[in-house]
């Protein structure tokens, strides 16, 4: 997939929209940010998230960051690889490296998502 | 005396160098009516001789070299070997800091993933980390990581025969974040399964059970863990670091985190502090756990060495969301325990845990068979028991101190209104330096303190 | 030269049937009487605990302690940790009977020498730091805030107000927010100023009656004396908000001024760094806690307490008590060695060993301003924090690369990567226990180090037994315990 046709959060987390279903993962951005991740950790299927709200976590050896729930819905899958070969979050954050699907409550909450193009602008502004 | 170091002419070297005419041109940072206009109040600067004469006039005497110690409640006097004293008083281990810069600290390191090993066979638990401050906390950090990993942090059970300071750190800990502290009232001087399975329900994060009990009495550990999982609820056992070498390990007991007192495992008394926190569970919860861990790893060049392991879980890096908010912690003490527990080897282990549990029977029954004397609780114990007296335990302890006989604690201490007749009850523990000439003189002196 | 098989993991070393006899036989008989312990209750196998023999224990710790670098042996510039020297006289002190063996349920009349000992303790803390209530109950520094704070929401809650915040600026110490998070209270962090101070307008801005307390360090973690803290502290008491010190950094003021003096209502003390308690790889440590006399109801028992008319030393709880954050009274042992300290110096020495450690650092700083740079300007208190960040564009190397160099040099890293609030840093602490050789050799080393190839630094330390663990794979697999599998 590529950025282009993603929605971002400031969080850093990207969302795929195909009907009401959101595929999520964590920006590049972000990852280069950590460097090295060592461990994730996954919710539930089954379990349902506001927006805001943390849904898991993402280690490296330096920091632990909180993965946010962009948008509200109902986990119906988790990247069950992904925890076992975390280096996919390097080389393929947009695609191989999506970490879960939510089934949306409400679909035009992405519209308040930002574009790609958006989403850099505020990396830049965040890091001065 | 500072223990400073630079002559006249090299002070003025530096003011030169920094620029500045005297070192009061330094302090300007603080404001003037900040600053103190007055030497602090404090007694006059003694010299080694002068403070080693005082110190020696009034630490000199008393401790465990004047009385005999029958003392009790979480902390011991066991014999500690003297490689213990020799190796960590060598100050490439005493006066080197926490091992941040690996490649500076790889002995320290080292002796820590020892211990850790060390603590994790003598519990048979999955891991253990590298210390906490004492048993206290470490009751308390038990419970903040069961909320961590089950979520529920509505309610806490605790057996009603854990010992009181532990109660009161728990309460302490968790007095404003609205978490129900649920006592569970003890049957005879052990918990009851029933009573247990009666009070947890799905809102219960944990059970925290001690093994001994503060009573010196063996509870049903297996039952009460069962009882525990049923409920969804973590087992924490708070144990005796002496008994693996005679009794169950914790981890026997199938529970979820174990913790102890390590102190009589080559930690001098020292009035109650500093000791050490030992803290263990389950390998899946690793990434729950407070404190540091050492791990093992492979350097640039493939050699195996040793470093700090899941940091981005504590404070220096997860802030207000770490696992806890301990920076130091009790580095020298575990390592004390490893050069003991590697002195001493598992039949060292056994001896001292046998030894103990033996003394103590042959100090209870000689006590026993004082008239009015008994033991208030007619269960097994492995080195402590509680015995009850005709006299009220303040006035029974005074005697026996004054014979130069320590006993205790004492209930009334605590409040301790759960047990009947708590007023004349006071506990007696043995460890493995108590002779059988000690024992026989402290049941003359009961005897005698009591028939009078 | 290194003696490989002492150094083996102790498991590596255990070959069954060694050990060493500590114990004697059991000198008392059986007894009947009594009920026995089941078998249910019993152990049915002997611990895997290693059998070594003494020799080789004494050998294997003593080629381990060979591997570490400690104050002993090398500077230490530790910022925000004051690595001065621990005085040898304070081990034999803490050796003598009273002092190492008492049990903390001993009767009072049989530990009177050590209760007013730790007395004395209480009012010297108090007059060091002008908050004359004191407890000597804390464990170590974060569990000194940690009570501190338990101690003003008790105080808040006496008083029927509900205040919920905890303020910080983004400089401060990792333990500040985690304590708050564990007291129960919201943390608001401030983000960092350009000059690095407390920025009075944010501050005001978070502000409200929600606020309960605002935690600060002064100096703060940048080595900077807050010169307005009079006024943050008129601040937060006009909401009716406390300010608590974190008293890691009280090395530079000692004698100089004092945290009730500028403005603070409880502060705690690290013993194990201003005085002198042995770091010990890690602790054990002190965390004393000092606050004013309408938060003392409030600490945490026990208090020592003294009776002039009977001459008499007691152990207290105070009216409104806490409670207990730890078990029995203290960390007695290291309380102690701090007291002999303050014993053998007096306040004129304290003041001394203050002014030193301020003149060090500032001569340090002096030394190394024209190849690193120091954001904060050319004075500083015992400490000041300077940042590789030019170094780092101009040609990769890093702070962690200039920090592991340094240990080829024979000297221990400063800390790195804190405070958070500056790029690639780095904070020395020289403290007052060195001498002018020994920091301009540290300058020279550094000097060298900022102009060797980057290569040769990116790739140290050269001489050490290991060389950069690979912590991303530790991480990712941790291996924390030795197992018989393993070869």
């Amino acid at each position: 997939m590529k950025p282009d046709n993603l929605r971002f959060a400031k969080t850093h987390e990207w969302v795929a929209v195909d009907g009401d279903i959101a595929t999520i993962g964590v920006s590049e951005f972000a990852v280069k940010l950590l460097t090295d991740i060592v461990y994730l950790s996954l919710p539930a299927v089954g379990k349902r998230f506001s927006p805001g709200e943390s849904m898991g976590e993402i280690e490296s050896v330096k920091a632990v960051s909180e993965i946010y729930a962009p948008v509200q819905g109902e986990v119906i899958a988790i990247n069950e690889q992904l925890p076992d070969s975390l280096t996919l979050l390097n080389d393929s954050p947009y695609d191989k490296a999506w970490i879960l699907k939510l089934r949306m409550t409400d679909s035009s909450q992405v519209d308040g998502l930002l574009r790609y193009a958006e989403y850099q602008k505020h990396c830049e502004s965040a890091t001065h | 005396m500072a223990y400073l170091f630079d002559t006249p002419e090299q002070r003025q070297q530096m003011l030169d160098a920094i620029g500045i005419q005297h070192v009061d041109d330094l302090f300007t940072q603080i404001p003037t009516e900040l600053q103190l206009k007055r030497e602090l109040n404090l007694p006059p600067a003694v010299s080694e001789l002068e403070l080693q004469q005082e110190m020696e006039r009034r630490l000199g005497q008393g401790g465990t070299s004047q009385k005999t110690c029958f003392l009790g409640g979480g902390v011991y006097d066991h014999f500690i070997p003297a490689v213990v004293d020799e190796i960590t008083s060598r100050g490439e281990f005493y006066t080197a800091y926490t091992p941040y810069q690996a490649e500076a600290s790889q002995g320290t390191l080292q002796a820590f993933y020892e211990y850790q090993t060390l603590i994790s066979q003598l519990t048979g638990m999955d891991v253990s980390n590298a210390s906490l401050y004492e048993g206290g906390t470490a009751v308390s950090e038990a419970v903040f990581m069961a909320m961590r990993i089950n979520g529920r942090h509505q309610k806490v059970a605790f057996a009603g025969t854990l010992h009181p300071e532990y109660k009161r750190v728990l309460e302490t800990y968790f007095a404003r974040l609205g978490t129900q502290l649920v006592e569970l009232p003890h049957s005879n001087g052990i918990i009851d399964p029933e009573i247990c399975r009666a009070t947890l329900d799905a809102e219960t994060t944990a059970l925290v059970i001690q093994q001994p009990n503060f009573f010196g009495c063996l509870e049903d550990v297996a039952a009460l863990t069962t009882i525990a999982h049923e409920a969804g609820a973590l087992s924490i056992l708070a144990f005796d670091a002496v008994s693996p070498g005679l009794l169950k390990k914790p981890a026997d007991y199938d529970v979820d985190i174990a913790v102890a007192e390590g102190q009589p495992l080559g930690t001098p008394l020292q009035y109650g502090g500093p000791l050490l926190g030992i803290f263990t569970c389950r390998n899946e919860y690793v990434r729950k756990m407070p404190g540091r861990l050492i791990g093992k790893t492979t350097d640039r060049k493939g050699k195996d060495c040793f470093a700090l392991n899941l940091q981005a879980r504590e404070q220096h890096i997860r802030r207000d969301k770490a696992t806890s908010n301990i920076c130091t912690n009790q580095g020298l003490l575990a390592l004390r325990t490893t050069v003991f527990l590697a002195t001493i080897g598992p039949r060292g282990l056994k001896q001292m845990a046998t030894l103990s549990h033996q003394k103590a029977r042959y100090a209870a029954d000689l006590l026993t068979k004082i008239p009015g004397v008994r033991l208030k609780f007619p269960q097994p114990f492995f080195r402590e028991f509680l015995l009850q007296t005709p006299k009220p335990a303040t006035e029974v302890i005074a005697a026996l101190g004054d014979k130069g006989i320590n006993v205790g604690p004492d209930l009334v201490r605590f409040k301790m209104t759960n047990v009947d007749g708590w007023q004349n009850c006071f506990l007696v523990a043995l460890t493995e330096k108590r002779t059988r000439a000690e024992i026989e003189t402290l049941a003359e002196a009961l005897k005698e303190v009591v028939t009078c | 030269m290194r003696n490989q098989i002492a150094t083996q993991l102790l498991f590596e070393m255990s070959k069954a049937g060694r050990g060493t006899i500590v114990f004697p036989e059991s000198d008392v008989p059986d007894v009947t009487s009594l009920p026995t312990i089941s078998a249910a209750h019993l152990a049915t196998e002997m611990l895997p605990l290693p059998e070594i023999a003494e020799p080789d224990v004494v050998r294997h710790f003593v080629n381990l302690s060979t591997l570490n670098m400690s104050v002993d042996s090398h500077f230490y510039p530790l910022g925000s940790c004051t690595m001065k020297y621990n005085p040898k006289r304070h081990e034999r002190l803490a050796r003598l009977p009273q002092a190492a063996t008492s049990h903390p349920y001993q009767p009072e009349n049989q530990v009177q020498g050590l209760l007013s000992i730790l007395f004395e303790m209480q009012t010297m803390l108090a007059e060091i730091s002008g908050l004359p209530g004191v407890s000597l109950h804390p464990a170590a520094g974060a569990q000194g805030e940690f009570t501190a704070l338990l101690t003003a929401a008790a105080y808040f809650k006496d008083r029927g107000e509900n205040r919920t915040r905890v303020l910080f600026p983004a400089s401060a110490h990792g333990t500040n927010p985690a304590s708050a998070a564990l007291a129960g209270f919201e943390c608001v962090q401030l983000a960092a100023s350009k000059n690095g101070f407390v920025d009075l307008e944010q501050l005001k801005s978070q502000l409200d009656d929600r606020t309960a307390v605002f935690m600060v360090t002064n100096p703060n973690t940048l080595g900077l004396f807050e010169r307005e803290i009079a006024k943050v502290a008129d601040m937060l008491h006009s909401v009716g908000g406390l300010v608590y010190i974190d008293g890691a950094n009280m090395n530079a003021i000692l004698g100089k001024t004092r945290p009730g003096d500028f403005g603070g209502d409880m502060m705690h003390y690290n013993v194990h760094k201003t005085f002198t308690g042995p770091h010990g790889a890690g602790g054990p440590g002190a965390g004393p806690i000092a606050v004013r006399d309408f938060l003392a109801p409030f600490l945490p028992a026990p208090i020592v307490h003294y009776d002039a008319g009977k001459d008499w030393y007691s152990l207290s709880t105070p009216a409104k008590s806490i409670g207990q954050v730890r078990t029995f009274f203290g960390n007695v042992g290291i309380l102690l060695r701090g007291y002999f300290y303050i014993r053998t110096l007096g306040g004129k020495g304290l003041r001394e060993a203050s002014e030193n450690a301020v003149l060090n650092a500032n001569y340090l700083l002096s030394q190394v301003k024209d190849f690193l740079d120091v954001p904060h300007g050319d004075r500083c208190m015992h400490e000041f924090v300077a940042s590789a960040r030019r170094i780092k564009e101009q040609t990769g190397v890093t702070t962690m690369d200039i920090a592991k160099r340094l240990l080829d040099y024979g000297f221990h890293a400063p800390t790195v990567y804190f405070p958070l609030v500056v790029e690639e840093a780095m904070m020395f602490e020289p403290t007052e226990t060195e001498s002018l050789q020994t920091l301009d050799a540290f300058a020279t080393a550094l000097r060298t180090i900022c102009s060797e190839p980057p290569d040769l630094v990116k790739a140290a330390p050269h001489t050490t037994a290991v060389c950069r663990p690979d912590e991303v794979n530790a991480a990712r697999k941790p291996v924390l315990c030795w197992s018989a599998t393993e070869c």
